[in-house]
């Protein structure tokens, strides 16, 4: 095989080394460690927003500023296709 | 070990799509590696935020017994996955529309072809 | 793309208004069960891009103009901007939630626990739903319409 594949496969494995020793250090699947932020916007959301929604109070209340970038990325990529089709005759 | 299992599959998520952009020389093949990179990476946000024996973070209609905070699942990693699916949708808008002006103008879809194509 | 026999098109006139409404109920819904602004205008995004693939992409792109809908896209934006900056407005905070608690249009606050699902609640968020899911429509029918008719005609314009 030639040099570049020999280098791309010896790369591989050292990213795999490290993906599967970094896997070890999170939390086990189902027990979340310290989850005070989700806490008390789960017992707060009905007296501050009024909707029954946590995942919508999140989305549009408590972090709406994710969503203003969103909306921005969403508009950047209709503007981006819309210009590079612009010489297509119709 | 047996609790890591939903990790060890999303590690094979990501190693299945960087084999695929990595690998293969086909322009369509690269998109869709980076494609099911960015899956991989909305499964491991959900899978963050599981609470053992939990429900969904909405108060309507529960079943009994469980509105305590501690029988909920976590919302706010839920909301970064929506934005997240919004973005790897505009990203796959914009390389499919690149890789067309690319086939429009050289011919070809062979990346190793198209390094030596300098106009 | 061609256009599909009658067949197709017949399904695809009855599925195109039942994807609509169930789109639609998402968004509407958004603040009582599980749905919202961005999974509802994916819906009816999907039941457009049925009708792309019944009618062919020729067909459809000779009546619909992309500026309008692209326009349409933007009146979403700027509705969704407006309502943040109300918020800034009445009080004092941006993005704040200045109908929940008051006694205008979606103002009354649901009691804690299980409740039934009330629909006058929420404050801004159904406005901010609506105006978020005339984005994501109004965008990815523009995108997947755009790059099907330029993936079906021989020569471009260069």
């Amino acid at each position: 095989m030639e040099k570049r594949t020999i280098a791309t496969i010896f790369v591989f494995a050292i990213v795999a080394v490290f993906f599967f020793f970094g896997i070890l250090l999170l939390h086990p699947f189902g027990h979340p460690g310290d989850a005070q932020m989700d806490d008390y916007m789960i017992v707060h959301t009905q007296n501050e927003t009024g909707t029954n929604n946590g995942v919508t109070s999140i989305v549009f209340d408590y972090r709406g500023f994710d969503t203003l970038g969103e909306a921005t990325i969403l508009f950047s990529a209709v503007a981006g296709v819309m210009m590079l089709f612009r010489r297509v005759k119709k | 070990m047996i609790e890591y299992i939903p990790f060890i599959s999303v590690v094979c998520m990501i190693f299945i799509g960087l084999y695929a952009a990595m690998f293969r020389r086909n322009l369509i093949k690269i998109v869709i590696g980076i494609t099911i990179i960015e899956s991989g990476i909305n499964l491991f946000l959900i899978i963050l935020g599981y609470r053992e024996g939990g429900v969904a973070p909405i108060y309507t209609s529960l079943p009994a017994g469980t509105t305590s905070p501690e029988r909920m699942v976590l919302p706010v990693p839920q909301a970064w996955t929506l934005t997240s699916i919004v973005i790897g949708g505009a990203v796959l808008a914009l390389m499919v529309s690149l890789v067309m002006h690319i086939y429009r103008k050289y011919g070809t879809l062979d990346v190793q072809k198209l390094r030596r194509l300098k106009e | 793309m061609m256009e599909m026999t009658k067949i197709v098109k017949t399904v695809a006139n009855i599925l195109f208004p039942l994807t609509l409404i169930f789109g639609l109920y998402i968004v509407a819904h958004g603040h009582l069960t599980p749905g919202g602004g961005f999974q509802g205008g994916a819906v009816v995004a999907s039941g457009c891009a049925l009708l792309l693939v019944a009618y062919g992409s020729q067909w459809v792109f000779t009546r619909i103009k992309e500026k309008r809908l692209a326009t349409f896209e933007s009146l979403g934006a700027i509705s969704f901007i407006t309502i943040a900056l109300l918020g800034l407005v009445f009080s004092m905070v941006f993005f704040g939630n200045f109908l929940a608690g008051s006694t205008l249009l979606f103002g009354t606050t649901p009691a804690t626990g299980s409740t039934l699902a009330d629909f006058n609640t929420g404050g801004v968020l159904p406005l901010m739903n609506f105006a978020v899911s005339v984005k994501v429509i109004a965008g990815l029918f523009v995108i997947v319409a755009v790059i099907a008719y330029a993936s079906s005609i021989k020569e471009w314009d260069q």
